[in-house]
């Protein structure tokens, strides 16, 4: 008997090594584990045997079935681990064709730079101040020092809708009504972005319609020195760190000092095409506030100093993208307007 | 304005400092100097040349064979084809190796057999603009003066060795329109003296009140008016440096009394006037308005209809000179020309402007007019004419200047602190460092105090107030020497405001979307001005539109972004989403200023979705624009209190348009473009939205309030209904939410069909309809109490019966 036992369990563990699948398994564990099988019937011969033997041969029994149902385990797990794999094998996709694109679109470059430009100053405490687009005589050209027939109208050949209307020609016409709202009452401090219009014609660098940003900066105590630190921040936020600013006297009526502000070349002052050689890039206007200005919106310029600057997103753009032509703003070719699509 | 190098050292010690230098400075210190322009840049090897023999050529009718000495030990044969060389003169002449602008090198030659061993130079083939060139010259070869040298260089004799500084000039350095004014400027940067021009002439016995009276009538135009009399001129060229100069300058040289006028204007930046004394017809000038109509022929032989907004010379008859602007034909100074009179006065800005603006006729004096004249130099520059003339047209100086009204000679006193000039600087400036700009500058200033009293010279009438004075300190002095600090004090509650967060969570939203950023013009034709307006008003329209295009201020964005998508597709690119946040313009009654009304809108057309190798597209459709509204709306907060009207509206799809419903009021539109519109406005099949930004951004001010989660279970139950085909989902969805009430957490359809099995007319939508009750778990009595009221509602009202 004892013989018996053990040829079972060779020829138990042979099947189960062998065992493909799964079901052979199960068969295989039914075959000789199961109520009617082999073992049991070896063991129904027990009542032939001595009593000292009897246990002997249970404890035997018991042994070759701990072995097989532990080979069966064993192979099971291997089996089903077999089969996941075999299954995963089936599921392998391409993973170089292409994904499921969430189709993105993106701002307008123009509004990428206006938004940046907000983004910069907003940290250094600013409000957003916005104006119609629709002016008046008055505060487009009268409140900031620019009193009918001045010369300087002619700078910016304008649209006018009736005599006393007519589109703005630059943002400034903000500043002036938001210095109105705070009532000689400082600290103003704006940025004041929108569009502008000017009698020009279309072409590669010039536009009826763009854009522009300008700052105002009211209180006591606002100096020249202010502009300069102020603008300095703000061109080595927008250009990059290793630029450097440098102010140039100039002239707008409502400014005075007024002058002109460089932005050194990415050239680092080598000279090339896009600075004209000269290793500066000319980028904004600025100025301390024209006391008549000031107190024509309503602030004692005896107290109150200011100062304002502006700048052309567009042209800025133009220098930051490499853009040659300004009409591709408002053109709105998807090829176009797709290119900035990147985060920066 | 254009100024030469060798001009400007006339009057101004340069130190031969290079000309780039010199410009760096001025630019750096307040004039930008735009450009330089070097003369004579690639001509090398002019000389010149004597002609000492012509001959017509053997072999060619229109060639000359000359013999010419240029200095050299033989004469050289030269072929010239210009029909004005002559035998005796003095020409310029391109030798053998010489070269020409364009890299053009002269070699030796046969023309028709014979040698040519250089070329006699056309002023233009020098390099010189057609345009200055003086009209004898112009068809042929230039022809010197006697008194020059054969083998002489002929470039330095041109001034074509000379250098240009191009000076953009800002509305308020007039004072820079001159040859003096940019001497004083110049001497200032570099701390040293103006020599001014000496003026030595000798006045005739006889006085120039005897032959001319000066009156004027219109005393706030012209306050004063100095006329000279130069008799007995002889009218030809006028000196080849004075020639040359001018060309410097961008003036073509006509004649010696035309060319002193000019030179006079560009050395003293004061427009000067010579009449033909004999031709004026009288003797007096009357300065008067003109009349309305009256008619006046200008110099370029054009007759002006005038106006009472312009102000006239007249002979005290008739116009002889349109004041400020340009001279009559009537009393031009022509060849045979004889006695001279000389106009200096000081003209209104604005009245100069007027005019020019006018008749079209920007000239150099106008220019300088309208921008204010130095009324100190108004006798200097008609003295230095008269020397001029006197000495270079051999005219003969009437004693005395005839003068009519006066102007205040004053120079203006203004005051600045030094307190003040470091407050606004932000710097510590010393007086003396202050004093000395002020004296580099040629202005007078005495110290009291603290306090600079600075004598402002009429030549500088920019500057008014003390922050002028700023200003010049500041910019003779350095802006690179500032300071940079940044704005101290209060610190200030910056940032976005409610509505501009919001304006940029749109743009976000509608990015995400997939729809690109697009800026149109504001400014469109009248057909467009007005299609797709949410409310119509009449259109604003510029009162000189620059083109028919680009004449009205819109209503809506649509038509501009329709063409954009017009534009797209006509370059082949057929799937695209764009959308545009921008103002449009209503008029409003009793409102001077439009009111201007921010609105979104957007188009979309071709493939929405799209996986190429999974076969997948998905179009665009009416669905995926109100999605993409819904979407927004959602984000906005306001997903419950928008919804959506079937309507219709001018060139768009009449079943396929909605209109947008915030709190009952109509806010916008959205729907697909007419498919005829489309064809005329040349764009696939698209679908669009426009909506008023304003009352969506007002409609919930209040932020997010946080809700519990949900801890008893919802029950769901789904009906499927059958409806008249033209009952709508929206008015169905509206029944359940009434009858449904506050147990009714959401429903929403999930399917739509007509066809089979569906009776014809009918057709069979199904809801999903979520009951749940906060407070605890609902029981299936409650539930069905509540469901049974709905279907009956939805019976009783639209007559929808659930589908067996
Ligand atoms: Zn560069």
């Amino acid at each position: 008997m004892e013989q018996q036992l053990k040829e079972l369990q060779t020829e138990a563990l042979a099947k189960v090594e062998s065992a493909e699948d799964l079901k052979q398994l199960n068969d295989i564990r039914v075959a000789y584990l199961g109520k009617k099988g082999p073992i049991t019937e070896v063991l129904k011969g027990m009542g032939k045997l001595s009593p000292e033997e009897r246990p002997k041969m249970g404890a035997l029994a018991n042994e070759v079935r701990a072995a097989v149902s532990s080979a069966i385990e064993t192979k099971q797990a291997e089996l089903e681990q077999k089969a996941i794999e075999e299954q995963l094998a089936k599921e392998t996709v391409d993973v170089t064709l292409p994904g499921r694109q969430v189709e993105m679109g993106n701002a307008h470059p123009l509004t990428k730079v206006i938004e940046e430009i907000e983004d910069l100053f907003i940290a250094m405490g600013y409000s957003i101040a916005e104006g119609p687009e629709v002016e008046t005589d008055y505060y487009n050209f009268e409140a900031l020092n620019l009193p009918k027939g001045h010369p300087a109208r002619d700078m910016q050949d304008s649209f006018y809708i009736t005599e006393e209307l007519l589109l703005r020609t630059h943002t400034s016409p903000v500043q002036a009504r938001t210095m109105e709202k705070y009532k000689g009452q400082g600290p103003v401090k704006i940025i004041c972005p929108g569009k502008v219009y000017r009698r020009d014609n279309d072409d590669a660098t010039h536009s009826h319609q763009f854009t522009q940003i300008e700052g105002l900066v009211v209180d006591e105590n606002i100096s020249m020195s202010d502009l300069k630190g102020t603008l300095e921040v703000f061109a080595k936020k927008l250009f990059g760190e290793d630029r450097e600013i440098r102010l140039r006297p100039s002239f707008f009526p409502f400014t005075e000092p007024s002058v002109e502000v460089d932005v050194s070349c990415m050239c680092k002052g080598e000279g090339c095409r896009i600075c004209k050689h000269t290793g500066w890039i000319e980028v904004l206007g600025a100025g301390m506030v024209h006391p008549n200005v000031l107190e024509m919106a309503g602030f004692d310029s005896k107290k109150y100093t200011g100062f304002a600057f502006g700048m052309g997103p567009d042209r800025i753009a133009m220098l930051k993208y490499g853009i040659d032509d300004i009409r591709h703003f408002y053109t709105d070719d998807v090829r176009f307007l797709r290119q900035f699509a990147e985060h920066e | 304005m254009f100024v030469s190098y060798k001009w400007l050292s006339e009057y101004v010690n340069l130190g031969g400092m290079p000309a780039k230098e010199l410009a760096e400075k001025i630019t750096r210190s307040g004039i930008e100097v735009e450009g330089i322009e070097v003369l004579g840049e690639g001509v090398k090897g002019v000389v010149i040349g004597h002609v000492l023999e012509k001959e017509k050529h053997p072999n060619a009718d229109k060639l000359n064979v000359c013999q010419v000495d240029i200095g050299e030990e033989e004469p050289v044969q030269i072929i010239c084809g210009a029909p004005n060389v002559d035998k005796d003169q003095k020409v310029a002449v391109a030798k053998v190796g010489a070269v020409l602008p364009g890299n053009f090198k002269i070699k030796k030659a046969k023309l028709r057999g014979e040698a040519s061993n250089g070329m006699i130079c056309s002023l233009q083939e020098l390099g010189i603009e057609s345009k200055l060139v003086a009209k004898e010259y112009a068809e042929g070869i230039f022809v010197f003066p006697n008194d020059v040298t054969p083998g002489e260089d002929a470039l330095a004799q041109l001034n074509l060795d000379d250098e240009v500084l191009e000076l953009g000039l800002t509305p308020n350095r007039s004072d820079a329109l001159s040859m003096l004014g940019v001497a004083y400027e110049v001497a200032a940067i570099l701390d040293t003296d103006v020599k001014l021009p000496n003026i030595e002439f000798e006045e005739a016995g006889e006085r120039a009140e005897d032959w001319i009276k000066v009156s004027i009538e219109a005393k706030e135009d012209n306050p004063i008016y100095i006329a000279r009399v130069v008799k007995n001129v002889k009218i030809g060229p006028s000196p080849l440096w004075m020639q040359t100069r001018l060309m410097a300058e961008g003036i073509r040289p006509h004649n010696n009394v035309v060319d002193i006028t000019n030179y006079v204007l560009l050395e003293y930046g004061q427009p000067l006037h010579a009449f033909d004394y004999d031709r004026l017809g009288t003797k007096e000038i009357v300065v008067r308005r003109a009349q309305d109509g009256e008619t006046f022929v200008t110099l370029d032989d054009t007759e002006r209809t005038l106006s009472s907004e312009h102000l006239l010379i007249t002979n005290g008859k008739e116009g002889v000179a349109l004041a400020g602007v340009m001279g009559g034909a009537n009393s031009e100074v022509v060849e045979d020309t004889t006695n001279v009179l000389i106009e200096s006065a000081y003209f209104d800005g604005q009245r100069v402007r007027q005019a020019s603006k006018d008749h079209g006729l920007r000239s150099e004096a106008s220019a300088r007019f309208e921008k204010g004249v130095d009324p100190n130099r108004l006798q200097a520059a008609a003295d230095r004419a008269a020397e001029l003339m006197a000495k270079y047209a051999g005219g003969e100086v009437l004693a005395g200047s005839v003068i009519a009204g006066d102007i205040d000679l004053e120079p203006k006193v203004v005051t600045l602190t030094l307190e003040k000039l470091n407050r606004v600087l932000g710097m510590e400036l010393q007086k003396e460092e202050v004093e000395d700009i002020f004296r580099r500058l040629q202005f007078g200033v005495k110290t009291d105090n603290d306090q600079f009293i600075v004598t402002v010279p009429t030549r500088r009438g920019d500057i008014t107030i003390p922050e002028d004075l700023v200003e010049e300190v500041a910019r003779l002095y350095g802006y690179d020497n500032l300071p940079t600090t940044v704005p101290e004090g209060a610190t200030y509650p910056g940032g976005l405001t409610d509505y501009q967060k919001k304006r940029r969570a749109v743009r976000r939203f509608l990015e995400g979307a997939g729809l690109n950023q697009a800026i149109t013009y504001t400014l469109t034709s009248e057909k467009k001005a007005k299609e797709y307006a949410l409310e119509t008003r009449e259109l604003i329209k510029l009162a000189m539109p620059m083109s028919e295009e680009r004449a009205y201020l819109r209503l809506s964005i649509l038509p501009q972004l329709l063409e954009a998508i017009s534009y797209n597709n006509a370059r082949q690119i057929d799937s695209l989403g764009l959308y545009e946040v921008g103002s449009v313009f209503l008029k409003e009654a009793g409102e001077q200023l439009p009111r201007e009304e921010e609105h979104l809108a957007g188009a979309l057309t071709g493939v929405w979705e799209e996986n190429q190798w999974q076969g997948e597209k998905k179009a665009v459709d009416f669905f995926v624009a109100k999605g993409i509204l819904e979407g927004l709306f959602a984000k906005l907060g306001l997903a419950e209190r928008i919804s959506f009207e079937r309507a219709q509206a001018d060139g768009m799809h009449p079943g396929r348009t909605a209109a947008v419903v915030l709190d009952g009021e109509r806010i916008g539109l959205v729907g697909q473009v007419h498919p005829q519109k489309a064809k005329e406005l040349d764009v696939k099949e698209t679908y669009v939205f426009e909506v008023k930004l304003g009352p969506v951004f007002a409609a919930k001010t209040e932020g997010v309030t946080y809700e519990p989660i949900p801890r008893f279970p919802s029950i769901t139950r789904d009906i499927a209904l059958v409806v008249n085909a033209d009952v709508q989902a929206g008015a169905l969805q509206q029944i359940i939410r009434e009858a449904g009430g506050s147990l009714l957490k959401e429903v929403h359809v999930f399917d739509v069909y007509e066809g089979e099995h569906v009776e014809a007319g009918k057709k069979s939508i199904a809801f999903s309809l979520k009951y749940f009750d906060p407070n605890k778990t609902l029981t299936d009595e409650e539930v069905v109490k509540v469901h049974d009221h709905v279907l009956e509602a939805l019976r009783d009202q639209a007559g929808a019966e659930l589908r067996s």
